[in-house]
């Protein structure tokens, strides 16, 4: 399957789904600001690759598989469980990009800031994607 | 307070916008990149350089590099509670933290960043 955007599936989600996610990610970003004061870069670093809202996404992600199959009328416990453990294989995947991310922040963020956050980004897209297509020949 | 304030926000914002993403890209596996995103980063790397400089956030972004190897991990662990033990997925994300926190921390010891 060709990778695509579809945007009617933003009608399944319901504004407190968004809010929820909206506040965890502010949550979160004050917290790891807090810890890098608090003890320092080196354990504040860690928070910054911390899955924060991943396990609220992934429990949204198999509600809404569930939910699906539901309203057909078939039992949807395992087509929710399948649609999470995809969801949560992309983010492995994800993962393998964010060390580069985080790599090319170490190397570049010193020389300037822009082209470290550009690089950086450039990286975690490189890396994220190259991984997906591999795993798909798998 | 501001400070928090402004974090709270642009956390917030850059969350949201790779969830957004996430929820419209299909097929859903690649959507599942979006879970792993550095959204967190972004929005705290700026403020950090600005406030604390780019020292700072060079020890951050080299710590970042142990947490996105436990990152990865966990969510490969959280996959295959998933497709093998069967578990619910609120569970799954919950217990498998301990994984990253394990790894992350028991990482950073051995790499001696900590």
């Amino acid at each position: 399957m060709m990778v695509h955007l579809k945007f009617r599936a933003l009608r399944e989600i319901h504004w407190y789904e968004f809010a929820i996610r909206f506040a965890l990610g502010g949550a979160m970003t004050v917290i790891a600001g807090a810890i890098a004061s608090r003890f320092g870069p080196a354990v504040g670093g860690l928070f910054l690759a911390f899955p924060a809202i991943f396990p609220a996404s992934i429990t949204l992600v198999e509600k809404h598989a569930r939910q699906q199959k539901e309203e057909k009328g078939l039992r949807g416990a395992r087509r929710g469980k399948e649609a999470a453990a995809l969801d949560a294989r992309g983010a492995a995947l994800g993962g393998l990009g964010m060390i580069g991310f985080a790599g090319a922040i170490y190397m570049l963020i010193e020389h300037s800031a822009v082209l470290a956050l550009v690089a950086a980004t450039a990286f975690w897209v490189s890396i994220s994607m190259l991984a997906w297509l591999w795993q798909r020949r798998l | 307070m501001t400070d928090a304030l402004v974090r709270f926000f642009i956390g917030g914002l850059a969350v949201s916008l790779f969830a957004v993403l996430a929820d419209v890209i299909r097929p859903k596996s690649f959507a599942g990149l979006f879970g792993a995103a550095p959204s967190i980063a972004l929005a705290t790397l700026v403020l950090t350089v600005s406030e604390r400089g780019a020292s700072f956030a060079a020890v951050e972004g080299r710590s970042m590099m142990v947490g996105a190897v436990a990152l990865a991990a966990y969510s490969g662990a959280v996959c295959l509670l998933l497709q093998r033990r069967r578990w619910h997925a609120n569970a799954a994300a919950f217990v498998g933290i301990a994984v990253w926190f394990v790894i992350a921390f028991g990482l950073g010891c051995g790499a001696g960043l900590l």
